[in-house]
């Protein structure tokens, strides 16, 4: 990952000069060091186009840990005002956009710890199935081409993620964290207090959960069991 | 190996953090079972799914910051009084 630091110049351009480099280039071209400057020199338009900037990314984070949209803006507010917070802490070691992102990943994990929203469930029944010698207790058959052609249509990349949504809350988020989010297994054992170990078991658990939930769900058409 | 450690081992061998020994054993089942065949393709396809399945969200999403939220991220930043 790039941390910009190629980009960089001696010196701090002004506020101004970025300004009017958001306007007329687009988020992509805007200097970090010289944005982080002015948010650390307290200027109101910094904090605006740190919003505007990132927001909008930021908050599809929210929303894939979060699930409605009213916690997921609400995860966004609370991220943005810790960043806020925190703006004198940060040193540059990385880009503006992966501190932030990060922001926003540790305060979803806090607000889903803290609303406890059902009781955790056993992923057990949704681990493959095997007979005493080992050997698999159903067959599989092979429906990945079909799903490539459904992942075309929005509505069942939205069934997709209904199937996720259905996963045991510590096996959905470990998933969020690697598969979607694409931290590393450190990085999620980091955030999420466990073990490098932990965080791979529970992973895989939770790709096998989602394989059965999609059979499950949507098989019947394109995924057959003996 | 039987099924179930083929099962096990599916994700280390898919990162390449599976041992040669059991690389070996691995590739060895993975080559006389159909079925299993089948599940590590199913597997890695799962992954994939899951991952294509937030591309409306992400594709969308720069436009779509509501603007009443910015406003309201701004109002809070600023000192009360």
């Amino acid at each position: 990952m790039s941390t910009g630091r190629t980009e960089r110049r001696s010196g701090t351009r002004s506020s101004r000069e970025v300004a009017t480099q958001t306007q007329a280039a687009g988020a992509s071209a805007v200097d970090d060091q010289a944005l982080v400057a002015a948010l650390k020199a307290d200027e109101e338009w910094a904090f605006e186009t740190m919003v505007r900037l990132h927001g909008g990314r930021l908050l599809a984070v929210a929303r894939r840990f979060m699930q409605n949209e009213h916690d997921a803006q609400d995860v966004l507010q609370s991220a943005y005002l810790s960043a806020f917070r925190a703006l004198a802490d940060f040193e540059g070691a990385c880009q503006l956009s992966t501190w932030l992102h990060r922001i926003v990943v540790n305060t979803a994990l806090m607000r889903i710890r803290s609303r406890r929203r059902k009781p955790e469930e056993s992923i057990e029944t949704l681990l493959p199935a095997f007979q005493e010698d080992g050997h698999h207790a159903e067959q599989f058959s092979d429906w990945t081409a079909s799903a490539d052609l459904l992942l075309e249509r929005a509505e069942l990349r939205a069934l997709v993620r209904n199937c996720i949504d259905e996963l045991p809350e510590i096996y959905r988020v470990v998933l969020l964290l690697r598969d979607i989010e694409e931290m590393s297994t450190q990085e999620v054992a980091d955030v999420l207090g466990l073990t490098a170990t932990a965080v791979k078991v529970r992973l895989h658990r939770a790709r096998q959960a989602l394989l059965t939930l999609l059979r499950r769900e949507y098989a019947p058409p394109l995924m057959t069991t003996v | 190996m039987t099924c179930r450690e083929f099962a096990d081992f599916m994700i280390d061998y898919l990162s390449g953090e599976l041992p040669s020994a059991n690389r070996v054993r691995f590739d060895d089942h993975l080559r006389a079972c159909q079925n299993c065949q089948r599940y590590l393709k199913a597997y890695e396809h799962s992954v994939r799914l899951g991952q294509c399945a937030f591309g409306d969200l992400d594709a969308a999403v720069p436009a779509e910051v509501p603007e009443a939220l910015v406003q309201a991220i701004l109002v809070a930043r600023r000192p009360q009084g």
